[in-house]
Order: C-alpha cells, then structure tokens, then sequence
C-alpha cells in the first residue's frame, strides 16, 4: 500500500505555504472554490446575515403586541403577526444571533474537548486511553438530545448548559475520529525525534501533532456545526431554550403552529431559515470534507467500510 | 500488548469457540459493564449533584415538613450506596416509585408509552430501511444517470434538516395550509395505543422514515457502488453471469453488510429522534413523556425513561455489531 495520506493535500499545503496563510484558511478556500462548498457557504452566509444585521434593521419591537393574534400579512405587517399579535418580521429578524452564537460556542467547546481527549488518549495509550475511552463509550449510551435534556433537567434550561451539554455531547464522536488519526501520527519519524530529543509529552501533542490534525478537525468541524444548530434549534422548539418573551425561531414554530391556517408565515418563514442554514452548512462541511479527504463519501461512511476490511492488527 | 495478544487468544479460542461466539461474548460483556456504569452516572446526576434532589422538585414551595417528606419519598434519608441498591433493584422487579408530577407508580405511567413509541421505531426503521436499501441500489446502478444526481441532492439536503422541520413541512402540506388529508396532532390521550388509531401514526412515520432512509441509501449507493467495481463482480461477470444474478447474489449480500450497520445506527439514532416527534405531533411515547418530565422535573421518570433509552441504545450497538460480523463472509474466519 501507499504511504499514509497527508493530512492536508498537497496542492492545498502547498497554496498555503507560497501565500504565507494558515493551513485551515488553505482548506476553508479550497472547499469554496467547489460549486458545493460555494452553494452551502452562500445560503448559510445569508441566514448568518439575517440573524446579525436584522436586529438593526427591524422595524418593530420584537416583543410588543401591536395587533390581533395570527393576522394575515398585510403592508404594515408584511408577514402578519403571532399568536399574540406581535410582528412577525421583526421577531424573524431578531430570533436568530442567540442560535448562531450558541451553536457555534457549542462546536468549538466539542471540538476543543474531542481534540484534547482523542489526542491524549491515542498518544499516551494505556490506562489514560481506556479510561478516555470508556468515558466515551458511556456518553454514547446515550442519544445527544437525551443526554443534553438529562442535564438540563438538573440544573434548569440555562442557556450556558445547554451550550455545555450540546458540546459535550459532541466530544466522544470527535475524540474517536482524532484518536485514530492520532495514532497514525504519533507513529511519524519527526514525532520520534522529537520525543528522543526529550521534548515533554504536553509540548508533543500541542506543537508537533496537533498541527497535522487540521483537515480532521475541520471536517468535524463543519459536520458538529450542524449538528449544534440542530440539537439547539430542536430544544428551543421543546421550550428548552431561551425563555417564552425572547423572539427564537425555534420557540417562534412552536408557540405559531397552532396558528398555521391563520398565519402560517409565522411559522414557515422561521422553519425555512433553519432549514437554508442547516442545509447551507451541512452542504459546506461536505465540500471540506471532499477537498480534505479526497472520497466521494462522508466520513461517518468511510469509517465504516474502512472498518469492514481487513486490517494488519488490532 | 494488544499485538502480542492477538495470536495466543485466537489460537485458544479457535479450540474452545468459535471467534464469532468469543467476538459476541466481550461485546456483551462490555455492553453490560457499560450499562451498570450508565446507571451510575443517571442515577449519580439525578439524585446527587445538584445539591438537595428534594428542593429542586418543590423549588418555591420548599418548607421543612414538605422537604422531609420528599427527601423520604426519593429515599434520600438513606446512605448513597443504599439509595442506589434501592433503584437498581427497583428496574429489575418494576417497584420504580412514583411520579412526583401526580403520584402514579412509573411503571404504570411508562409502560403503555414505551409500547407505543416501540411501535413507532420499529414500523419506521422497517419502512425506512426497505426504502433507503432499494433507493440506493438503484442509485448505484444507475451511477451519475439524474436519478443518482437527484436523490444524491435531496439526501444531503435533507440529513442537514432537524427533524421538527420536515414535520412542520409535513404538517403544513398535509394537514394545515395546503392540503387537509391527515391529523396534525394525535389526540390520543396518555395511556392509550397507538394502533387503537393508526392514521395518527402515519405522520410521525412518515417524518421519521423521511429523515432516517438518506443515511441508508447513501451507505447503500456508496457500498454497492463499491462491489460493483470490485474484482469478484468484474470475475464473475468474465464468466459470463448474467446481470441480475450479478446484481442480487454478487453484489448485493457484500453492499449489505455496511448498510445493516447504518440500519441499525438509525435504529440508534430513532431512540432520540423520537422526542421531538412525539412532541410535534402529542404522541404519547416516552420521548413525549421524557419531555414533560424534564418540564416538571419527576426525577423517577426522568431516569427510568433515560435508562431505558440507554439500554435499548447499547444493545442495539450489540445487535449491529454481531448482525455485521455475521453478514461479512471474511469477518467469520478467526485472525
């Protein structure tokens, strides 16, 4: 067999090193200059562009009652009002940057935990390795919404927590993905002259293997950042998530829906933005992960062939 | 260790077993472990950490009599260890306690839902899986032709959607805004069946087959496009086997074995993904039920259903597990 892959692909390293850029700039450009990863990035910066400037730009105040319950779009009110009778545009425009920054805090606090428990675990092997993976293996006894609604049921729907929780909940999936191709790396010759040269085991991982885990990390990355906005939208829309006056587009499906054959843009027009932002994402983190990985497939598909033949050892 | 391992307990267990008996045998083991330590952690959190479990359930109407009560009631005047043994053996012989929400025993309040979201996971992975397996062969058969263009579209869209958004899709469609065919919400009351009135199941199925069957076709179309180019295929069409028995016995059993680990990893998957569906559409399950739970804090029913979504979560990942190392021809021989 061939050597093991680069990490980065070559074209893509190389771009990055003649521009002087940051490799994971070289691999964000690289899946934007794909027709998918350019269609996803436009629908998601749209959604990200709503949800930031529309507090500004919201004609309305988005929580006071203004008219009659789930009336129909009219000039004044160009998608009608809620069930209680507020503007339904100006809370669109305000319901969205609490998602955004919950779930983009939820992904690095996953990732960076993932990152630092899959790396230790693969580099210092032996009992910190089983003890993280069992760890892991514990937390993936449970479905991500449960174990988030489990911890929110003890210390109540704080909007911290549940960053915390969606976060931890992404952990163990990246931890398994980085303490595999940890363990590719830390078999690398200028792994081994560093660690005979004495460098401390801290200042290995951080400086020596972390830096050729950026492809990896960035398809988790992507992948994990759809996967927040789900969780949180989705408790949001439970009543998990910021409480009842706040304009969410979650809670804003939620308390409309029974209003659908009144107004049913109270409901539609939030439901369709997190759908453009998700599929917008989500078709962006496949590019990555085409550019970075080199396949046709998702890394979740290509773990699992990859699983079904035969390997050396164990 | 673990490459010095491998030749002595294969050649012991190729005497004494069969390496599929042995493999099975360690991943229940493990499963079993992993539950006890599951159980731990639920009842742990529960009951422990935050402070006193008896004034997070009363909150503001917390005075010492009402207190002491409760503390009594969830076995809190008893030592940890104690109050554990207690619970534990209470999932076993069904003495779970009652709810704090209204007092009825957990079993009584669960059990009817837990049939009824068994029904629902079931009828939805058996219809999804049939779908998504015959979509994807269709797709690999029919590589870069607009069918394999457009289905491959659509599955990505919709793996990125929540769920709640395809059933508000559906829900306008079907039963609000556009077309008026089915109920919006089942009205079945708690404690009630789900096939006393099946045209209430078919929309919560419907949202979760339509969420689960892009997963099964794209490992499907990915698989099979994978034996289809293998060597075998490729020998046994030089042979001169015609098409369809290259399709069904060739290439088909080998693009199975990945895809019945994604069947069952939406099995997995379904164990969550019912909570918000039975909250869409007022189905009385336990995703509905652990939800209201959370609401008013009935820690009984918040760990008996978590432990029950938890079981049923590791031993599926058994399940697929052994189903896959049972339907992979090279898997079977011991290495």
């Amino acid at each position: 067999m061939a050597a093991a892959a680069p990490s980065v692909p070559p074209a893509a390293s190389a771009r990055a090193r003649r521009a002087g850029r940051h490799p994971w700039l070289s691999v964000v450009w690289a899946a934007m200059r794909t027709p998918r990863g350019a269609a996803g990035l436009a629908l998601a910066s749209l959604v990200v562009l709503i949800a930031v400037v529309g507090p500004w730009v919201a004609a309305k105040p988005p929580d006071a009652l203004l008219t009659i319950p789930y009336a129909k779009p009219s000039g004044q009110f160009p998608l009608g009002s809620d069930f209680l009778g507020r503007d339904v545009l100006s809370r669109v425009l305000n319901g969205g940057w609490a998602l955004l920054l919950m779930a983009a805090a939820a992904t690095a606090f996953g990732i960076a935990v993932g990152a630092a428990a899959g790396i230790s675990a693969a580099y210092l092997r032996g009992r910190p390795d089983s003890f993280i993976m069992r760890t892991v293996d514990v937390i993936l006894a449970f479905p991500q919404l449960v174990f988030a609604l489990l911890l929110l049921s003890l210390l109540g729907p704080k909007l911290w927590l549940i960053v915390l929780a969606v976060g931890l909940t992404h952990a163990p999936a990246v931890g398994r993905v980085i303490r595999s191709a940890t363990l590719d790396i830390s078999e690398r010759d200028y792994v081994k002259v560093v660690e005979l040269q004495g460098m401390r085991p801290v200042k290995v991982m951080s400086s020596e293997i972390l830096p050729n885990l950026i492809s990896p990390l960035m398809v988790e990355a992507g992948l994990r950042l759809t996967y927040s906005i789900v969780i949180i939208t989705g408790l949001a829309f439970l009543g998990f998530g910021q409480a009842p006056p706040a304009a969410n587009w979650g809670l804003m499906i939620n308390e409309n829906r029974s209003g659908l054959p009144l107004n049913p843009w109270a409901v539609i027009v939030p439901a369709a933005l997190i759908a453009l932002l998700t599929i917008g994402t989500n078709t962006f983190a496949d590019a990555i992960a085409r550019v970075t990985i080199g396949v046709e497939r998702r890394p979740e598909e290509a773990v699992l062939l990859d699983d079904l033949t035969p390997r050396q050892s164990q | 260790m673990t490459t010095a391992s491998v030749p002595a307990g294969s050649a012991a267990s190729g005497r004494d077993a069969h390496p599929i008996v042995d493999l099975v045998g360690r991943r229940v083991a493990i499963g079993i472990v992993t539950l006890f330590v599951v159980s731990a952690v639920v009842f742990v959190a529960t009951q422990v950490l935050p402070g006193n479990a008896a004034f997070a359930v009363l909150g503001r109407g917390a005075n010492p009599a009402r207190l002491h009560a409760t503390e009594r009631q969830l076995h809190l005047d008893r030592g940890l260890l104690e109050q554990y043994w207690i619970w534990l053996s209470g999932l076993f012989t069904g003495k779970l306690g009652t709810s704090l929400a209204n007092g009825e025993p957990v079993w009584a309040l669960v059990k009817p839902r837990l049939i009824n979201s068994a029904v629902l996971v079931f009828v939805t992975g058996v219809i999804g899986a049939v779908i998504g397996v015959v979509l994807g062969a269709v797709a690999a058969l029919r590589k870069d032709s607009w069918f394999d263009h457009i289905t491959s579209v659509a599955a990505l869209a919709i793996t990125s959607l929540p769920e709640f958004v395809v059933a508000i899709a559906l829900i306008i469609l079907l039963s609000t805004v556009v077309l008026h065919v089915l109920p919006a919400v089942s009205l079945l009351p708690p404690g009630t069946y789900a096939w006393s009135q099946p045209e209430l199941l078919i929309l919560p199925v419907a949202t979760l087959v339509i969420v689960i069957v892009p997963y099964i076709f794209r490992m499907m179309r990915a698989a099979m496009i994978e034996a289809l180019e293998s060597d075998y295929v490729e020998m046994a069409r030089l042979k001169g086997v015609p098409d369809w028995r290259l399709v069904l016995f060739h290439a088909l059993p080998n693009a199975m074995a990945p895809t019945i680990q994604v069947i069952g990893l939406n099995f997995l998957y379904l164990a969550g993904g019912v909570v918000v569906i039975e909250f869409v559409f007022n189905f009385p399950g336990i995703g509905q039920g652990l939800v209201f739970a959370v609401d008013n804090r009935d820690i009984p029913v918040i760990q008996f259903i978590v432990v029950v979504l938890a079981a049923f979560y590791v031993f599926m990942n058994i399940v697929t597990d052994v189903v896959a190392l049972l339907v992979t021809p090279r898997r079977r021989i011991a290495r």
